[in-house]
């Protein structure tokens, strides 16, 4: 009946720890599954792969590398940083450099390795710039950040030696030489370079937390005072961790210069270092594959819904405020609360709950989007000359009809779901009750 | 998990909300890609463009389009990022798209000739044509020239040439103000020539370079214009940069004349208001009133029949009409939709624009050949300019003979070509 | 002579501007230690609601409402938003407001258009106030110097005369301890929050028509009133003037310096060229990276004394 207590006392996210082979058989499964979708989306008939897929799932193992290298800083060491992109872009100018410096003769480095030149090139600009910024903690680094980012903004925008100004850097990929022999002219073969290097440097930064580093970064983050008590340096921790998160951005800004053959001021620019933090953060800072699934769905929704909506930037700032106020451990802090209740066998009491939870949740969510695109319709989407289709029939912004079905289903939905989210939080206190009753 | 599930039921619904949003499809169309800003701080130069556009397609299909078929538009949103563009790119080659539009944007548009030059090379059955309608760098049809790029809008040099040549022979002191950019430099770089060329006559007393969309209160610049006793200011500042400038100048109340790339540009004659007024001349292939003062009837109502849609904007792009109909002629001589077989029939193509001068497209550049003029911000004008009470009167015409220059294109050319 | 004079003039008035907006979010920031991103965005709000009000009404009752509209925002957001997050820490604030600012750019857009909208000065301050060798001073800006100044003058009274008053002084330097004294500190957060956001709003009504109103000009603004905050240092109203001047000042007086640091030492920027990137740094003139010395500044003085000009705390 009395389990020892001290499994009760670990966090869930350790002991998940305990059970490696587990847990991770998803991972293997999810790779293998990410090298095969291209060729489920080939076309027999012409002969070629979706090119619009290829790009978005190479855009999502650059951003994964990115924002796994900015939680880095932000989940592991407590670091909020404004000027992450900074790394990410100037590994890009470096490997533009390095391509035409290849192509000129002066660097017979094969194409797989460049990567590796643009992350030194990234460690380099982090010790650099670590040196200032390290020196800061809290508020007072994130405006540093903030500072150096505007300043290489910039300058990137100002000077053409090596950024080439406003039009940017260009060099060609395919400089005939390969470890394997590849020519890297089709986009499928950027792919699996692409797909091999982030899961290089998944690993990397997955081991990185393991080792004492990354565990003093974490000790640093949870209690600063303590952890100088202790004999460690926080600012030397903080250095060292903000200058290998610049080496992990610089690899990912590296695979977009060879992706795209251009790099030009907005790999450098505010936006991007906007984007970490909000891929970052939604898919979850404190758990280590939280990135993964922020930078996943972030790119989904950026290349994606941008295409189909017009409003899609008030999406991603709704998404982001609700995270932020409701489930600050991000999607994957939220899966991660539910591996008790599967280990424990309990899930199944959640299905009925979940559906009815889901119900009102997607009315609610149906009238936001409709009053959302109603609305963005009335000023720009009309501008445009769009006429706006919904389910095969057009809609009239002008008539009242669709605004009073919107706002139906975002009231009523809303009032449903309130009423559904309490019993739904009284079952999952019951559930989490029971399970600690019985010390999982 | 309810946020995972949340965000897949929002993409789905999303989808199911506006698949089809654009425009109807009944019968088969030619479909055209167009690559613009449409969100971020640039996404009224989008919509904008797309509204002029669209406008002179629906005209262009009114005339029968090309092989029989109508012309259809469809948008991608780059955000004025190359990546972005070049994303939207390969969402375009996938639907084999044969012909794609960029213009918003020379940084973005150097990023598109590359990457449809690259594509084209690697993927030779599944090429695409790239339009360009108002990027205007010289450099695009020089160094970066491409077989696959053809733009149509006359090019920074000649814009510069058209500006000076328009000088007042009053005119004795210029300043120059520009951004601080590749266009900015070029817009500098040109403007010393031309006036060591035509205007020997004309001293430069002073030079500015400004920060792209950095600078709020341009008192101090307009300070030294003052004190450099210029007595016009030449300048290719858009956007904010543009629009600050001319409050500051009208504000201060300086007695100077205005020369200007982007004064009639949406957004711009709402900055300038009364205090442009009689002060500021712009450099444009067309304004509203100049279908009026040729006697044009056609041209004139070309224009009404765009103010008629409420627009809130101006049309001076009368090059984009220019660009449809070459674009509708050389597919009906190619008898094809190919790029390499339009492209080869663009080539040299020579069609009238709205106010009857023959523009041709040059086959060394690619660059159009097309007369440029500069007109005055005044009234009375029979058609204003933004509900300001204000609209453009033309001043001088550059024919396309005087902007005729020579290129140092060297383009490689695909075989078949 | 007359170019520094003028630029001085116009410095101190964009300046004063800059210190409306930020002795807003310096308060917020001392106070509550949120870092409030949206701040712009609430600048920008005003500016729309104003330039709708002067539609309507006119500029005189805008000068009132549209403040007002934005203090009622701002109280919206500290309670329904702001309060939920504050137990998950400062960044989850931070980032809160952060999103808001998405949301707000975006929203403005949607209902305004992308255009920037006809906001003018009033006919009424339209005309030359004085002339300075043959430019003019235009009267509009002696009303917003005006208005700084009334603003300035307010908040120190209610700061240092009224109770509430000391109450926030006291809770700008120790918060605990005003708690743990049994004030009601969320209350006063809130009118704080309120009280910033209604600074923001009067910003935004007169610099509004100042520059032009349209969605970027919170993202224009936005990072230079960060700068004033961290430079004139956490807790300090004073602080915060005197960074707002300073860097007035320099933004405006750096477009009138034309020569690069390369002729500062002396040619040295000759001897290196300007193919390679040192020497373009070096041969730029001083009038080009304007923008840039606010950075630099903030960065240097992060680095050098965190606490800022006049600070009582630390970052």
């Amino acid at each position: 009946m009395n389990a020892p207590p001290t499994t009760s006392a670990i966090p869930a996210g350790q002991r998940a720890d305990a059970q490696p082979a587990r847990r991770n058989w998803i991972w293997f499964v999810l790779v293998i599954a990410t090298a095969i979708l291209p060729w489920l989306f080939y076309d027999w008939n012409t002969g070629r792969h979706s090119g619009f897929l290829l790009t978005m799932l190479s855009q999502m193992g650059m951003m994964i590398i990115f924002s796994l290298s900015y939680n880095m800083l932000m989940g592991q060491a407590g670091l909020l940083s404004f000027g992450h992109a900074v790394f990410f872009g100037l590994g890009g100018y470096s490997t533009i450099h390095f391509l035409n410096a290849a192509e000129a003769g002066s660097l017979p480095l094969p194409l797989e390795l460049m990567p590796l030149m643009a992350g030194l090139a990234g460690l380099g600009f982090g010790i650099v710039f670590g040196y200032m910024a390290a020196k800061q903690r809290a508020t007072a680094f994130a405006m540093i950040t903030m500072g150096i980012g505007e300043l290489i903004a910039t300058a990137a925008i100002m000077f053409h030696n090596f950024f080439g100004g406003e039009g940017g850097v260009s060099a060609n990929r395919m400089i005939e030489r390969s470890l394997f022999g590849v020519e890297y002219a089709s986009s499928i073969e950027v792919f699996y370079l692409i797909l091999a290097w982030t899961l290089l440097a998944a690993l990397g930064m997955l081991f990185l937390t393991k080792t004492p580093l990354g565990v003093m970064a974490n000790a640093t983050r949870d209690n600063f005072e303590r952890a100088q008590f202790m004999g460690y340096d926080p600012r030397r921790i903080r250095f060292l961790q903000f200058a290998l998160s610049g080496m992990f951005a610089g690899i990912g800004g590296g695979l977009y210069a060879i992706t795209y053959g251009i790099v030009t001021f907005d790999a450098v620019a505010a936006p991007l270092s906007a984007n970490a933090v909000l891929m970052t953060y939604i898919g979850g800072a404190t758990i280590f594959y939280g990135p993964i699934l922020g930078a996943t769905l972030i790119t989904l929704l950026q290349s994606g819904l941008s295409l189909l909506s017009n409003a899609w930037l008030i999406y991603v700032g709704v998404l982001f405020i609700s995270m932020v106020t409701f489930a600050p451990a991000g999607l994957a802090g939220m899966i991660q609360a539910h591996a008790p209740v599967s280990r424990a066998g309990r899930m199944g009491r959640l299905v009925v709950p979940y559906i009815r939870l889901s119900i009102p949740g997607l009315a609610t969510l149906l009238g936001f989007v409709g009053l959302v695109e109603l609305s963005s319709f009335l000023t720009i989407g009309e501008a445009q000359g769009k006429t706006l289709v919904l389910f095969g029939s057009k809609i009239d912004v002008h008539e009242t009809m669709p605004w009073a079905v919107a706002v139906g289903l975002l009231v009523l939905g809303g009032a449903w779901l309130r009423f559904e989210v309490k019993s739904f939080a009284l079952i999952w206190d019951e559930v989490t009750a029971d399970l600690k009753q019985r010390s999982v | 998990m309810l946020g995972a599930f949340r965000q897949f039921a929002k993409c789905v619904l999303i989808a199911g909300m506006l698949l089809g949003s654009g425009a109807a499809v009944a019968q088969e169309t030619i479909k055209i890609a167009f690559i613009a800003p449409f969100s971020g701080a640039f996404a009224a130069n989008g919509d904008a463009w797309l509204k002029m556009l669209r406008y002179a397609m629906d005209n262009t299909n009114a005339r029968g389009g090309a092989l029989g078929k109508k012309f259809e538009l469809v948008t991608f949103d780059d955000k004025i990022q190359p990546s972005e563009a070049l994303i939207a790119l390969k969402s375009v080659v996938d639907q084999n798209i044969p012909v794609v539009i960029q213009c918003v944007g020379s940084n973005v548009a150097a990023a598109m000739v590359d990457g449809v030059s690259r594509h084209n090379q690697r993927n030779p059955k599944n090429r695409v044509l790239y339009l360009n309608c108002s990027a205007l760098a010289t450099e695009l049809t020089e160094e970066k020239c491409d077989f696959w790029h053809f733009r149509f809008s006359a090019n920074v040099t000649q814009r510069v040439a058209t500006m000076v040549r328009g000088l007042p022979a009053e005119a004795k002191s210029v300043y120059l103000m520009n951004q601080d950019y590749l266009y900015g430099q070029g817009v500098a770089a040109d403007t010393k020539k031309f006036l060591a060329q035509y205007r020997p006559d004309i001293k430069i007393v002073g030079e500015e370079f400004v920060p792209l969309g950095k600078i709020k209160d341009f008192s101090s610049y307009i300070a030294k214009v003052k004190t450099s006793g210029a007595q016009a200011l030449l300048t290719s500042n858009w956007g904010p940069d543009f629009n600050l400038l001319m409050k500051a100048g009208v504000e201060s109340g300086l007695d100077i004349k205005y020369y200007t790339f982007s004064a009639h540009l949406n957004g711009g004659p709402t900055a300038m208001g009364d205090g442009g007024g009689n002060r500021v001349i712009a450099v444009l292939e067309g304004h509203d009133n100049m279908g009026a003062e040729l006697g044009n009837a056609k041209a004139e109502e070309w224009v009404k029949g765009f103010r008629a849609t409420d627009p809130g904007i101006d049309y001076p792009w009368i090059n984009f009409q220019t660009m449809f109909d070459m674009l509708a002629s050389a597919i009906n001589k190619a008898g094809s939709t190919d790029p390499l077989k339009v492209a080869v029939a663009l080539e040299g193509i020579q069609v009238p624009d709205m106010y009857g001068e023959v523009n041709t497209m040059r086959k060394d550049d690619h660059q159009i050949m097309q007369p440029f003029y500069t007109a005055m911000f005044t009234k009375p004008v029979k058609y204003d300019s933004e509900k300001t009470g204000w609209g453009w009167k033309t001043l001088t015409k550059s024919t396309t003979q005087d902007l005729t220059f020579p290129t140092t294109c060297k383009m490689k050319r695909p075989s078949g070509s | 002579m007359e170019i520094v004079l003028i630029s001085l003039l116009n410095g101190f008035v964009y300046g004063m501007l800059l210190f409306m907006l930020a002795s807003g979010l310096t308060l917020i920031f001392s106070m509550m230690g949120v870092l409030n991103f949206a701040h712009a965005g609430i600048y920008m709000i005003g500016a729309y609601v104003a330039f709708e009000v002067s539609r309507m009404v006119g500029f005189w009752p805008a000068l009132i409402i549209a403040p007002l509209v934005c203090a009622a925002i701002g109280a919206a957001i500290e309670v329904w938003g702001l309060r939920r997050t504050h137990h998950n820490g400062h960044i989850a604030e931070l980032l809160f407001t952060f999103g808001l600012f998405f949301i707000i750019e975006r929203g403005v857009q949607m209902v305004w258009g992308m255009l920037p909208v006809p906001y003018r000065v009033p006919t009424a301050l339209d005309f030359p106030l004085f002339n300075l060798y043959g430019i003019n001073f235009p009267a509009y800006r002696g009303f917003m110097l005006l208005i700084a100044g009334g603003m300035l003058l307010s908040i120190w009274l209610l700061l240092t005369r009224t109770r509430i008053g000391l109450i926030i002084q006291a809770s700008l330097t120790h918060p605990n301890m005003v708690s743990s004294l049994g004030h009601n500190v969320p209350r006063v957060f809130t009118m704080v929050f309120a009280g910033g956001c209604f600074l923001a709003g009067l910003a935004g009504v007169i610099g509004g028509n100042y520059q032009v109103t349209e969605p970027s000009m919170a993202a224009a603004l936005g990072p230079i009133v960060f700068v004033v905050v961290v430079f004139g240092g956490l807790g300090s109203l004073a602080g915060c003037f005197i960074a707002s001047i300073i860097v007035g000042m320099l933004q405006t007086f750096a477009v009138v310096v034309d020569f690069s640091l390369s002729d500062l030492l002396g040619g040295l920027g000759d001897w290196i060229g300007t193919k390679n990137l040192l020497g373009e740094i070096l041969a730029v003139p001083v009038s080009r990276i304007g923008p840039l010395l606010p950075y630099a500044m903030m960065v240097l003085m992060l680095l050098f004394r965190p606490r800022g000009l006049m600070g009582t705390r630390d970052t």
